[in-house]
């Protein structure tokens, strides 16, 4: 059995790239991401992981080197945050449409402005759409055994996507948990060496990344989409395999305490672990509220998420990031668009808190929850709103 | 660097390779300079390559799907990062090879974009790549200006031309700047091998292009690619003014090796600046005194490029220089 060790998890973060033999780290320092690329920097240094370490001049050139290495037939691993996600933007959308299967931990941070370093979702709610798989780690022990998972479905040659795996910065990267760390060894029996469909090799010349005319534009869209919607069979099958392996099960949807709530609170992330001493409390006092949170969130796992709202009346979607004159915040909009036209379509309402660092207490779950449910008895409340502003 | 140009053999027209890289039916525009120099650099270094392309003519001619051009492998990602993307092909491969993973065969990488794609939106992966050390091959293919996207002016497009953003007007003289120094900034690096070239002197062309291919660590091409569409030039004068370019001093060809400047052609007997300018329509509304500005530049520019060679020369290069 792995040894479980007391470690911060930026370093477990790292360890996993490092027990999967990632052959290029290709990185650029942002906080809250730092810590990660530094040790990967020592792992390579001290001769633990044979990989080449390129320190980038930015994190453009960070996901551009990516997919070189990745387009080589290596296994790439990088990590980023915040501003740095933002610069990475425009490759994002290239590196699906190549088949390169790179995998990144962002450690979720606000974006500017005005500049905080401090963590919400801003940064990764602005690249829903770029075509990439993307999980949320709700702690320590999670985001090392989602890098390794991300590696397995990365690679399968059914999918060939880039994922990415996100967590909490300082939150959860900065924090000192108990975690089991799978040895190289042990990731081995898990995760094959990656073997490459298409390379870019003098003996095999293939063309990669021409020019999409609009007679091909449309259909080569089309087939990223049909991957990654396919990619869910892989990855729920992957977390099955890793369950046979290590024994800790992964669900895309997870839900606390929600058989005969009246309310349920969705959230993602390390904040879950507050939300559910808050449900605890609340079960305490007699409100009934449940927890359910998203560990998949691209691509939108809608069956699962579906299956778990079944007689839930009213829903209290917690958003970490603000959408500027939309509708509410991006999960907020998404949850209700995948509710809508449902048997029992349950009320929702939103709520935006944690913004730039401003801690999600349990009492502000507590406020979530009971506006939820006085808006929903009343039948009306707002679209949404923020919580915890102050008033001077 | 001389060990590894150890088995280096300079091409001559007897001797030029039969392998070509980039197939005849691409989409260039007739009478194309920079596909033309881009084939030859491409010759001269041989099957053994991948091919790493930014965004722009060279990219959109080549690769229609379901066409390609490239017979050897090649990739293009975005406009900016050819640099960038050629280190990760580098990188992956030496992971790769260490691993056991790949045969240990050493492949020229090559990186390849415009003026626009190296002076202007690329430089920050260029420096990147070239500080890093990467073992690969830069070359930029210069033609001035944005030609793929209708002809606007780079910070390469040479002072006083007519691009369709510096159009000359009543308060305007066209390009109000001087054409920026890429070369110079490459030769900042510390780089082993820097080198500019021309289509019209192609055997020079081709071997600097399989020294920058053999010499280890990063090299840098800079190549001049005349674009008779965006130049408003006759289509069939892209070698002429390329000869012309070197003729007048305005493209001066050499070499920066380990940090020595090495002219490869010394122009003893310069044609006149206006020969040059008077052949292109982006530069038809120039004056008498704007000329003479260029004129002076010019020679101010090739004299203290001799100055360099003669400051960072060999023993052995003095020595052969004072026997003539």
């Amino acid at each position: 059995m792995p040894k479980r060790v007391g470690i911060e998890v930026s370093l477990a973060a790292s360890e996993a790239a490092c027990a999967a033999d990632t052959d290029v780290v290709a990185a650029y320092p942002i906080t809250p991401q730092t810590h990660i690329v530094e040790h990967l920097s020592e792992l390579v240094a001290d001769g633990k992981l044979d990989a080449e370490f390129v320190p980038v001049e930015s994190e453009h050139s960070a996901m551009s080197v990516c997919i070189g290495s990745s387009a080589a037939g290596a296994r790439t691993f990088t990590a980023t945050s915040s501003q740095g996600l933002a610069l990475m933007h425009e490759i994002l959308f290239i590196a699906p449409a190549l088949r390169t299967p790179i995998v990144m931990v962002v450690a979720n941070r606000a974006l500017s402005g005005p500049i905080s370093i401090w963590n919400d979702h801003s940064d990764i709610m602005a690249e829903r759409d770029v075509g990439w798989i993307q999980t949320f780690a709700e702690n320590g022990q999670e985001v090392f055994d989602l890098i390794i998972h991300a590696f397995r479905v990365a690679e399968d040659p059914e999918v060939l996507l880039p994922v990415m795996v996100n967590l909490d910065g300082f939150t959860l990267s900065h924090v000192i948990e108990p975690i089991e760390m799978l040895s190289a060894s042990e990731v081995k029996r898990y995760l094959k060496p990656y073997k490459p469909q298409m390379v870019l090799d003098p003996k095999n010349p293939v063309t990669m990344g021409p020019v999409g005319m609009p007679e091909v534009y449309t259909e080569a869209k089309q087939q990223i989409e049909s991957l990654l919607q396919g990619s869910k069979k892989v990855i729920l099958k992957a977390w099955k395999e890793f369950a046979k392996h290590y024994g800790r099960t992964y669900k895309p949807v997870e839900t606390y305490r929600t058989k005969g709530a009246e309310v349920v609170l969705m959230t993602m992330g390390s904040v879950s672990e507050t939300a559910m001493t808050a449900v605890d409390r609340m079960w305490d006092k007699g409100i009934r509220v449940g927890l359910m949170r998203f560990r998949l969130w691209r691509p939108f796992p809608l069956q699962e998420f579906r299956r778990a709202m079944r007689g839930v009346k009213v829903l209290a979607v917690l958003d970490r990031a603000i959408s500027y004159g939309g509708l509410g915040g991006p999960v907020f909009t998404e949850v209700r668009s995948a509710l809508y036209g449902t048997f029992e379509q349950p009320q929702v309402f939103g709520f935006v808190a944690g913004l730039g660092g401003r801690d999600i207490t349990v009492d502000m779950f507590e406020e979530m929850v009971k506006k939820a449910i006085r808006y929903a008895k009343r039948g009306k409340g707002p679209t949404y709103e923020l919580i915890g502003v102050r008033e001077r | 660097m001389d060990a590894a140009l150890k088995d280096f053999k300079k091409f001559t027209p007897k001797s030029l390779p039969k392998v070509e890289n980039l197939a005849q039916g691409h989409r260039a525009c007739q009478g194309c300079g920079e596909v033309l120099a881009l084939r030859m650099a491409l010759k001269a270094i041989g099957k053994n390559m991948i091919v790493a392309s930014a965004t722009g003519c060279m990219e959109i001619i080549t690769s229609a799907y379901p066409q390609t051009a490239w017979e050897v492998p090649w990739i293009h990602v975005a406009f900016e990062n050819a640099a960038a993307v050629a280190s990760g092909i580098e990188a992956g491969r030496k992971a790769l090879m260490r691993k056991g993973r790949i045969p240990k065969q050493r492949t020229t990488i090559v990186a390849m974009a415009g003026d626009g794609g190296t002076a202007d939106i690329g430089l920050q992966a260029l420096s990147g790549a070239l500080e890093r050390q990467h073992d690969f091959v830069y070359i930029c293919l210069d033609n001035e200006a944005y030609m793929n996207t209708g002809v606007q002016r780079s910070s390469s497009t040479p002072y006083g031309a007519m691009t369709t953003t510096s159009p000359p007007g009543k308060l305007s003289i066209g390009q109000y700047t001087w054409k920026k120094n890429v070369p110079a900034i490459a030769a900042a690096h510390a780089i082993p091998y820097v080198a500019t070239a021309s289509p019209a002197y192609y055997t020079d062309l081709m071997n600097k292009a399989k020294k920058a291919a053999m010499i280890k660590g990063p090299a840098y091409l800079h190549v001049y690619s005349p674009c008779p569409t965006g130049w408003r030039l006759a289509p069939e004068l892209a070698v002429d003014i390329s000869r012309l370019a070197v003729q007048t001093k305005v493209f001066p060809l050499y070499e920066v090796v380990d940090g020595r400047y090495i002219m490869s052609r010394k122009i003893k007997k310069p044609k006149p600046v206006e020969e040059y300018l008077k052949l292109q329509g982006r530069f038809r509304h120039l004056d008498k005194k704007t000329i003479q500005e260029i004129q002076d530049r010019v020679n101010r520019e090739y004299e203290a490029l001799v100055q360099k060679a003669a400051l960072t020369a060999s023993k052995e290069e003095t020595a052969e220089e004072g026997k003539k």
